[in-house]
């Protein structure tokens, strides 16, 4: 629903929002609550089709590739999709995007737990990530929660609260062995 | 806490802007370290916890080694306004039931080892006790706890510092000039804080510090 796509750059061309969701999904409890920051319950379709059918720019070509959610959207419920997605709004609930990539805007707040191909996280994150292949946390991150993948970026600055568990070949590499451990002998009393 | 503790400070720099670290990083040799890097270099798949600022290079360098890292900086947890309230005096303290309620909780999650830094200087004094408290319930028996303590030399305005793991027996000091030092420990307050520990291990550096190992 977020894609721009060729044949329907024109700007203003005010599609009908249900025309734009072939390729994804954006399941919301209730339907009504995706509203735009600051008001109550107004419907999703003009905030984003001026989203995803602004007139693409040389400093945002991005957009004709990834769907963009804007910083003054407020999404409540399950957010799930099938090409990659770019979010600078809030969203309080999960965000599915299988196989896809998402990317956490310097405006995102997610209260949600996330599940993406890959995570790059600019903004704040309240929630578990699971990075089937990366995480990436930018200068500006902020996140309690825990990282599950296979490759892990942190930019000094960033601020993290949680746990890392990085896998291989798809496997956690601490698993839930109990182990007996040798330390004792390490460390006798030397004060 | 005891009355032997010595406080530089009345209060934490709670409530105060904060300010940037430093861009520059010195290297230490640490020897404490070492023998920390041994034990979680023996094997792979440890539960290991940072109490330290988040660090990429400490998480690069512990996960490279096969863990699972739990990062919690306890220092910055305890200047979050929404657990201040007035104390007796009218000075802000932190409320720690409810600190330890928020932070620590790792819903029967076990470490084998635990790295401390210098935190215990620079944390208000009430939630020092009990932070070790906390401690000891979530490591495994046998499992190593490193932690920095300031000697008396050390001065008042020793700056508080991140850590950042650079080889196995080499640390990279930043410091970070929110936090002041609250206290110094010597090695009787040291090991009255960790009496429920099986073991400690005292290695005196140059610089006024005390590295200390303790064995769960």
């Amino acid at each position: 629903m977020w894609k721009a796509r060729p044949d329907e750059k024109t700007p203003g061309s005010a599609a009908p929002a249900p025309s734009t969701t072939n390729n994804s999904t954006m399941t919301t409890m209730p339907a009504t609550t995706v509203a735009s920051a600051g008001t109550a319950a107004a419907p999703v379709a003009p905030t984003a089709a001026r989203t995803a059918y602004a007139p693409a720019r040389p400093a945002e070509n991005f957009r004709a590739e990834v769907a963009h959610i804007g910083k003054s959207v407020l999404i409540k419920g399950e957010l799930s999709g099938s090409e990659d997605l770019y979010l600078d709004g809030e969203v309080e609930g999960s965000v599915d995007l299988k196989q896809h990539s998402l990317t956490v805007g310097p405006h995102g707040r997610i209260r949600a737990n996330i599940r993406a191909r890959e995570v790059i996280v600019h903004g704040k994150v309240d929630g578990n990530i699971a990075g089937d292949e990366k995480v990436e946390l930018k200068k500006s991150a902020v996140l309690t929660g825990d990282i599950t993948t296979q490759r892990i970026m942190i930019e000094d600055g960033a601020f993290f609260k949680g746990a890392i568990d990085l896998l291989k070949d798809g496997k956690s590499q601490s698993g839930d062995h109990r182990r007996e451990l040798s330390f004792s002998a390490a460390a006798g009393s030397n004060s | 806490m005891p009355q032997f503790l010595k406080m530089f400070r009345s209060s934490t720099t709670a409530g105060t802007p904060p300010l940037a670290p430093s861009q520059e990083r010195v290297p230490r040799r640490s020897t404490g370290f070492q023998e920390f890097t041994k034990v979680i270099q023996a094997r792979e798949g440890l539960n290991v916890l940072d109490l330290g600022p988040t660090s990429p290079t400490n998480i690069h360098y512990l996960t490279s080694l096969g863990h699972k890292i739990y990062n919690v900086d306890v220092l910055l947890s305890s200047m979050d306004p929404a657990l201040l309230h007035p104390g007796k005096d009218g000075a802000a303290t932190v409320d720690v039931e409810r600190f330890f309620a928020e932070n620590l909780v790792f819903r029967g999650e076990q470490f084998d080892a635990v790295l401390l830094w210098s935190v215990a200087d620079y944390l208000p004094e009430p939630l020092v006790k009990p932070l070790v408290e906390r401690i000891h319930s979530v490591m495994q028996p046998g499992g190593m706890l490193l932690g920095f303590f300031h000697t008396k030399d050390a001065g008042p305005q020793a700056p508080y510092c991140r850590y950042h793991i650079a080889a196995a027996d080499t640390l990279e000091l930043q410091q970070v000039p929110r936090f002041r030092l609250q206290r110094v420990f010597n090695n009787r307050h040291i090991e009255n804080l960790f009496h429920n520990f099986k073991s400690l291990k005292f290695f005196l550096a140059r610089d006024h510090t005390r590295e200390v190992l303790v064995v769960r």
